[in-house]
């Protein structure tokens, strides 16, 4: 009797399991598997305004999010035919491995170690890392950067850039996220937040920050914003490497860049050259 | 598969190390105040009743993330209580020792008050016929008793504690966890680093709950 209760008990546990994992399969085949004929499944964040944002009516803006859907159309798929998906930067690799999303257009830098593991398509935009500064202050180059107290996120590519590159004992506050440095910017516990430009100007072009901060301007790295896809997927990469080809043309992206993060003063560079492609 | 496991670039051990005194020194801190604390729920002064009740249940119902930041955020951005750091780095490694010995602090007493209702009502009467104080009723009678029968519930929370440390990566403490996310940020290898770091958490608090369990059972009162 008792050997019967727990082999229940085990059998339970399994059928749990398999129903979960079948589940799991089940949605990534749908949605992220043969993707381009009925509709597109795409990675993008929720919580980077001026790049992709969820706001309270549940629409999503940005210029991730506008890139994602000019690259959508020039693939046969209307705007209202795509499913956004959150991806968050831990899950990258593995959202696009496991089939979960069809590309992911979210801030993704292009690096040799994601490569392994992924592929990329793009550039479709080179971010530079830059201080965001109280407005009316001024850094004047990278050696002053050593006297401030500076923000940024946990872990990010930013904070350790600045640690490894410009100022080896900087004092860098880092915080979960974004927003908490904002408000240390604001109270003045911190002098700089700094991250890659189009974050930066992303939150200084929110209403309630606007005129508040400003960048400035320094130039501490480059970061080439590629749309991630599963690895070693030429085709798809060949097709969206064209689409981005011709949004650079025909003045669509330059107009998404000037929507999303003009407000703060950010100035449209030249649109990037497409080096990712077999 | 392990080549993106550069020592040299990651300090893993100087990490762990990191969080191993966060433990550490929290550990010693809720000790303390948990101990502090269980005398006041227990005392006959009613205000030290109250305030004692009050401060475990806001606590220990607050989330920790919620208290961690609110240390950097609140004390520290706010308020100007840098704790005598000189920088970013000693400043929030003492508000996060700070945060986590309030927030443990509420489990130790809880613990300790299950511990001190394990010592018969009688011996502390008896002590107080013999004319002891409250005080050193606590200090002499009840309270050895009570902690050689806690040992094992003390070791969950130092287990827990040893994990919650993770939480002080929020305000920047560069424990394990936070090197875990410069290390998927770089690396792309999601699973692996998780699961070397989930190994080194386990490396830290196996042989703590096996150590205490037999301390436990070495120590525990007969009755």
């Amino acid at each position: 009797m008792r050997l019967r209760k727990s082999t229940a008990a085990v059998a339970s546990v399994f059928a749990l399991a398999l129903t979960a994992t079948a589940c799991g399969s089940d949605d990534g085949g749908s949605d992220g598997g043969d993707g381009g004929s009925e509709g597109l499944t795409i990675g993008i964040k929720y919580d980077q305004p001026g790049l992709g944002l969820q706001n309270a009516d549940n629409e999503f803006t940005g210029f991730d999010v506008d890139i994602a859907t000019y690259v959508a159309g020039e693939l046969g798929v209307e705007p209202e035919d795509i499913t956004w998906k959150q991806a968050q930067s831990p899950e990258r690799e593995n959202m696009l491995k496991n089939g979960d999303v069809d590309f992911i257009v979210a801030t993704y830098s292009i690096t040799d170690e994601r490569k392994q593991e992924v592929s990329f398509a793009g550039p479709y935009f080179v971010a530079q890392q830059d201080l965001l500064i109280r407005a009316g202050e001024s850094v004047e180059n990278t050696d002053a950067i050593n006297d401030l107290n500076l923000c940024s996120v946990a872990g990010s590519t930013s904070a350790q850039k600045i640690q490894d590159n410009f100022a080896e004992d900087v004092n860098l506050q880092e915080f979960g996220g974004y927003s908490e440095c904002l408000t240390g910017l604001e109270n003045g516990a911190v002098d700089a937040l700094t991250t890659d430009n189009t974050i930066l100007a992303g939150y200084a072009a929110q209403a309630e920050h606007q005129g508040k901060f400003e960048l400035a301007g320094l130039d501490l790295g480059l970061e080439n914003y590629g749309i991630g896809l599963p690895k070693d997927d030429t085709e798809l990469q060949e097709k969206i490497n064209a689409a981005l080809e011709k949004m650079f043309e025909d003045g669509a992206w330059a107009e998404a860049v000037e929507k999303n993060l003009g407000p703060a003063g950010f100035e449209t560079p030249d649109a990037p050259e497409i080096t990712e492609g077999s | 598969m392990f080549d993106f496991l550069d020592l040299q670039r990651y300090d893993l051990f100087g990490a762990f190390w990191v969080t191993a005194q966060l433990a550490v020194f929290s550990a010693i801190g809720s000790l303390v105040w948990g101990t502090i604390l269980a005398g006041m729920r227990v005392s006959p002064v009613p205000l030290m009743r109250v305030f004692g009740t009050a401060y475990v249940n806001i606590v220990r119902n607050t989330p920790l993330t919620v208290i961690i930041l609110f240390t950097s955020l609140g004390l520290f951005q706010t308020l100007g209580i840098a704790m005598g750091g000189e920088s970013f780095k000693e400043t929030n490694f003492r508000l996060a020792v700070l945060g986590l010995t309030a927030y443990t602090a509420a489990f130790v007493c809880e613990a300790l008050r299950s511990g001190i209702n394990t010592v018969p009502v009688g011996q502390a009467e008896a002590a107080r016929a013999l004319g002891l104080s409250f005080t050193q009723v606590l200090r002499l009678v009840v309270l050895p008793q009570a902690f050689r029968s806690v040992i094992a519930p003390l070791a969950n929370v130092l287990i827990a504690l040893t994990k919650n440390t993770t939480v002080a990566a929020a305000i920047g403490v560069a424990e394990a966890a936070l090197l875990m996310k410069r290390m998927i940020e770089n690396e792309a290898q999601v699973f692996l680093i998780g699961g070397i770091f989930a190994l080194g958490f386990i490396l830290l608090t196996l042989p703590t709950g096996l150590l205490l369990g037999w301390v436990s059972k070495r120590v525990a009162v007969k009755r």
